[in-house]
């Protein structure tokens, strides 16, 4: 478990980094928290030849808020959302899921831009970014480009992020105080990934659901809209009935692989059981 | 002294950052091995090239089980002739039988010139097809070898009449799922053989290093005495670690061929496929009961995974198992049939409480089930079947680690009430039934057991004073981080009137102690903590007749306080013991007759192991929707006749339970169909954390102090795992009426099956009605 041999540079800017990147080619990778990237090198999994340390990128860390959109800098650490002063529903469901990445040592090195960037689809981040249909902001060697979430997860570890790009911040909407939100996730251990883990936000006005967000992970090779389901919310009362329907539906339109941790059928039955958690805590 | 929660002596150093593990050792021109390992589960190896690793830049030496001609390892304890034939190469030649196992070694001037050599190493293996259930047909191990490298059978009392007189038989067949102790600190070492002095030193022993040092030494043709294991801090045992394995020989036998110092550090992903796997069997139990539930007679049938091989235990956790099993019950009659299977896994060993958490999850699932069927109350059936105090010593005519099983004291019906008492568990059962009646899954469970301890035959300290009063306890007993040096220092301080803090204890150096048979089985406090009472009590009676001799008294007229001689109520007489070891400076000592040195050596020995016993409750919550049991809260009693330091013992109960919850809700090692194993990593490895640990009530009684020692010591090492699985069990079966747990470990998909069962049952019982 010791690392094959690799050049490591220190970028002080993204431009820095972005031209390193060109440089290298794809035997780089760029370096934010380490705390996926390091044991895969570790384990050989990765093998890049040259590190870019984005690390003392100080512009890189921290959030913003103008008007209805909340701008999260990549670099920012999972405590500092754990942390965070967000207003709202977001700034709610943001310091929620942040408690629930990983373990403290974690949380205290790993960054948001990190973990979306890894792309792995029971990632709280990863399955935030689709439910709200986050806009990631990458720059490359011509610039900046926006690529929206449903383009962003290709599949497992694997994110539009071209070689000689770096994500720079993400986009996520301010939800108005009309929604409410909630994350539920199943691990046999506190700290793991989720086996399964369901995120919602529901807007509801004058009783009646105007707008539904479902998002599950652990069941695809990215985390997944439940439309269906979403579907069946809009325009219904939030009631238990109305919930446990849209959890049923939420497990019939996944289609999960079987694995050590969980089979196809006991993923399903987690799907429908945390999604009908998820709507019932978001109101409470 | 002994009986006071003292803070350990090994926390400062452990604390500061200031101990050495293995690890940390840097000799000068050290280099690093590392061990290429099979891919493969089973099959030939047909070539392997190591050219480019030999040509590679910082590479020292490449080393092939064809380069090489060394015998396995031998048998430390429980040796069966019939198993010799599968024990571990310690380099594979033509064959190789599990994924993990050692291939090729490489040593470099770093771990990391080390780790690209091995992947330029390429080695051919023709698959062969793997055997990966225990239970099943016997296959081959190796031409006229098949898959049973033992099977036995003991038996006491009158089985077969018992089944015909009592038509009453209740079977159970449960399964105990493959995990192990997995220390913090993975295996390491550093051999450095000398060519100068023609030494060779070991770092990084651990368990049972004299035993290690006999073994290497006679593997390497080398006179014991040139053979040196040198013992550091040790990051946890629990068994697995410290035993001789096919890495250690390596080491020591390249630093001979280069006459080199090398470091080997195990990493985690080698650890869990490399390091002693154990427990995986299955029971099937069948028991002649009356209507009381008194079980006349009981025949167990089992199989163990042994793994691909058999290692340095041979037979010691199927005959624990085997003759563990009956525990705390009468069992009148008795047989036990076990098979010890070769499979492709990872080799299996001891882990604490090796052999009883197995049976006792056997054993005490047959008891509930003794109860389901006869509709008793499962506590009443074990208070039939419980062997009485007055019963005591109890023999049962089995033999365990080559000791007669013989149990020395014992209360069982005792420990239960007081446990009851403690705990208000009437009270605890009346909240339960209340949340039970609003819906609620949740039940409690109970099981009862028997531990072993104190293994002998021996263990010798020699204790010495300096001339400033601090003193020295030299043992040959060993360190796995189980607090060894506190408990002998409260031991000998307790003698001595001497504040612990000022006396240091060694442990597993065998040049300085030249005999000592290690920390396993629950002894060394037993063993090693009289040895240090006897020699101890020698060092004051010594200084007393020194003492008697300065002040011309009689040694009847002297006490010890406070570290000092003095006539008895006379403090203005005191002499310290510093100034007591002054005066027995050779010259002096001469001159009062008596030999040099405030000093002495004795040595314990025992033929009988002693038998703390324990009861271990659990509180199981079930989610109905996702199948995870939560286990609110968990209860531990345990008998060990006196405790010499309580804090302690309840960390050793504690820790132990948390390691009892592993193999009961989270731990299993788990293979593909082509016996690629699933759990390298510690995803998918699950070792409880914190936040899975309920709170564990204690309670350490002192109700039956061991008749065979001195100071009635019993071991406290094991009784907080054994029993985990088998309270867990009752629990879960309590909180989903109508069914059973009959594996581990208790996954959420086994939940729900129960779940589903339940449900059935309910609509079944509810369209009938």
């Amino acid at each position: 478990m010791k690392p094959q041999a690799f050049a490591y540079e220190r970028a002080e800017s993204v431009d820095q980094a972005v031209a390193a990147l060109v440089e290298h080619g794809d035997e780089a990778k760029v370096l934010a928290g380490g705390q996926s990237l390091l044991p895969m090198m570790n384990f050989r999994l990765a093998r890049p030849e040259v590190l870019i340390d984005i690390g003392g990128i100080s512009d890189l860390r921290g959030w913003s808020l103008s008007q209805d959109t909340v701008t999260i800098r990549s670099l920012t650490r999972h405590c500092d959302i754990q942390n965070s002063d967000v207003p709202g529903p977001l700034g709610a469901l943001l310091r929620y899921a942040a408690g629930l990445v990983g373990h403290l040592p974690i949380r205290i090195r790993g960054t948001f831009g990190g973990s979306l960037a890894h792309s792995d689809p029971s990632s709280e981040w990863c399955m935030m970014a689709t439910l709200l249909d986050a806009r990631m902001h990458v720059m490359g060697p011509s610039g900046a480009r926006v690529i929206d979430a449903r383009d962003f997860f290709l599949t497992v570890f694997t994110p539009a992020i071209e070689f000689d790009e770096v994500l720079t911040h993400i986009e996520l909407p301010a939800l108005g105080s009309n929604y409410r939100v909630n994350l539920k996730e199943f691990a046999r251990r506190a700290g793991d990934f989720a086996i399964v883990a369901v995120m919602s936000a529901i807007e509801v006005r004058d009783n009646v659901i105007t707008d539904a967000r479902l998002c599950a992970g652990g069941v695809s090779d990215r985390a997944l809209r439940l439309v269906q389901a979403e579907a069946a919310l809009i325009g219904q009362a939030p009631t238990p009935e109305t919930f446990a329907q849209a959890a049923s539906l939420a497990s019939q339109e996944v289609d999960p692989n079987g694995d050590l941790h969980g089979s196809k059928e006991f993923r399903q039955d987690l799907v429908k059981a945390l999604t009908k958690r998820s709507l019932a805590g978001s109101l409470t | 002294m002994i009986g006071d929660s003292i803070a350990r002596l090994e926390d400062r150093p452990l604390l500061t950052g200031r101990a050495i593990f293995v690890a940390d050792i840097s000799l000068p021109g050290q280099l690093s091995m590392r061990v290429l390992r099979s891919p493969i589960a089973s099959g030939e190896i047909t070539s392997i090239d190591t050219t480019a690793a030999r040509a590679m830049d910082g590479v020292v030496a490449v080393w092939t089980g064809r380069d090489l001609d060394l015998p396995p390892i031998a048998f430390r304890q429980v040796s069966f002739e019939q198993m010799l034939p599968y024990r571990q190469p310690v380099l594979a030649k033509d064959r190789v039988r599990y994924v993990g196992e050692p291939i090729a070694i490489i040593v470099a001037e770093n771990a990391y010139i080390a780790e690209d050599a091995e992947e330029l190493i390429s080695v051919d293996i023709d698959p062969l097809e793997p055997t990966m259930d225990a239970t099943g047909q016997l296959g081959e191990f190796a031409p006229g070898l098949d898959t049973e490298a033992l099977q036995f059978e003991f038996e006491y009392g009158a089985l077969d009449e018992a089944f015909v007189q009592h038509t009453r038989h209740v079977e159970v067949k449960v399964r105990i799922g493959r995990h192990s102790g997995v220390p913090m600190e993975c295996r390491g070492g550093v051999a450095d053989f000398n060519p100068g002095t023609g030494v060779l030193t070991v770092y990084g022993a651990a368990k049972v290093p004299h035993y290690n040092r006999d073994a290497i030494a006679s593997m390497l043709g080398m006179s014991p005495s040139r053979v040196i294991f040198k013992e550091q801090h040790v990051g946890g045992g629990f068994g697995i670690r410290g035993e001789l394995y096919p890495e250690d020989v390596l080491l020591a036998w390249a630093s001979r061929e280069l006459g080199r110092p090398i470091s080997w550090i195990e990493d985690r992903r080698e650890h869990l496929v490399a390091a002693n796997h154990s427990r995986d069997q299955f029971h099937i139990l069948k028991a002649a009961v009356d209507d009381s539930g008194y079980i006349h007679g009981l025949a167990d049938e089992f199989w163990l995974d042994q793994g691909a091989y058999v290692r340095t235990h041979a037979a010691t956790v199927p005959t624990l198992t085997a003759t563990m099993l009956p525990g705390p019950y009468v069992i009148p009659a008795y047989r036990v049939r076990g098979h010890v299977r070769l499979t492709n896994k990872t080799p299996a060993g001891t882990y604490r409480a090796p052999g009883r958490y197995e049976g006792t999850f056997a054993r005490e699932r047959l008891i509930d089930a003794i109860a389901q069927e006869l509709d008793l109350d499962p506590m009443d059936v074990r208070e039939r079947n419980f062997i009485r105090s007055e019963q005591m010593p109890f023999s049962r005519p089995l033999e365990a680690l080559g000791t007669a099983i013989e149990y020395d004291s014992g209360d069982y019906s005792l420990l239960v009430k007081r446990a009851e008492d403690q705990w208000k568990l009437s009270e605890v059962e009346r909240e339960v039934a209340e949340r039970r009646s609003r819906g609620e899954l949740v039940g409690i469970g109970r099981a009862f057991f028997v531990e072993k301890s104190g293994l002998g035959p021996f263990e010798g300290v020699r204790v010495t004073v300096d001339e400033s009063g601090r003193i020295d306890v030299l043992t040959g007993g060993a360190s796995v981080g189980q607090g060894f040096s506190t408990v002998m220092a409260q031991i000998c301080g307790d003698v001595l009137s001497v504040d612990p803090s000022l006396i240091d204890v060694r442990h597993g150096q065998t040049d300085a102690f030249p005999y000592g048979m290690g920390a396993f089985a629950s002894r060394l406090t037993v063993m090693a903590g009289t040895a240090v009472h006897q020699a101890a009590t020698l060092v004051k009676e010594k200084a007393f007749t020194t003492v008697a001799s300065m002040l011309e008294a009689s040694v009847n007229d002297l006490e010890l306080v406070n570290g000092a001689v003095q006539v008895k109520g006379s403090p203005d007489t005191a002499i310290d013991l510093g100034r007591v070891a002054t005066a027995l400076r050779p010259v002096t000592a001469r001159k009062l007759g008596l030999e040099p040195g405030l000093g002495a050596e004795d040595w314990f020995f025992s033929d009988h192991m002693n038998y703390p016993y324990g009861y271990h409750i659990a509180l199981v919550s079930i989610d109905p929707e996702l199948g995870s049991p939560k286990v609110e809260r968990y209860w531990i009693a345990y008998d060990i006749g006196k405790a010499v330091n309580p804090m302690l013992v309840e960390g050793q109960i504690v820790g132990g339970a948390a390691q009892g919850l592993g193999g009961a809700l989270l731990e299993s090692f788990e293979y593909d169909e082509h016996g690629q194993p699933l759990c390298t990593t510690f995803m998918d490895y699950m070792l409880p954390t914190v936040a899975e640990m309920p709170p564990v009530e204690v309670l350490i009684t002192e109700d039956a102090p061991s008749p065979l020692n001195p100071l009635g010591l019993k071991g406290a090492g094991e009784g907080g795992t054994t029993a985990f699985g088998a309270a867990i069990a009752s629990a879960v079966d309590a909180a989903i009426p109508g069914t059973r747990v009959s594996s581990l470990p208790i996954s959420p998909e086994q939940v729900r099956g129960m779940l589903a069962l339940m449900e059935k049952r309910n609509a079944d019982i509810g369209g009938h009605g």
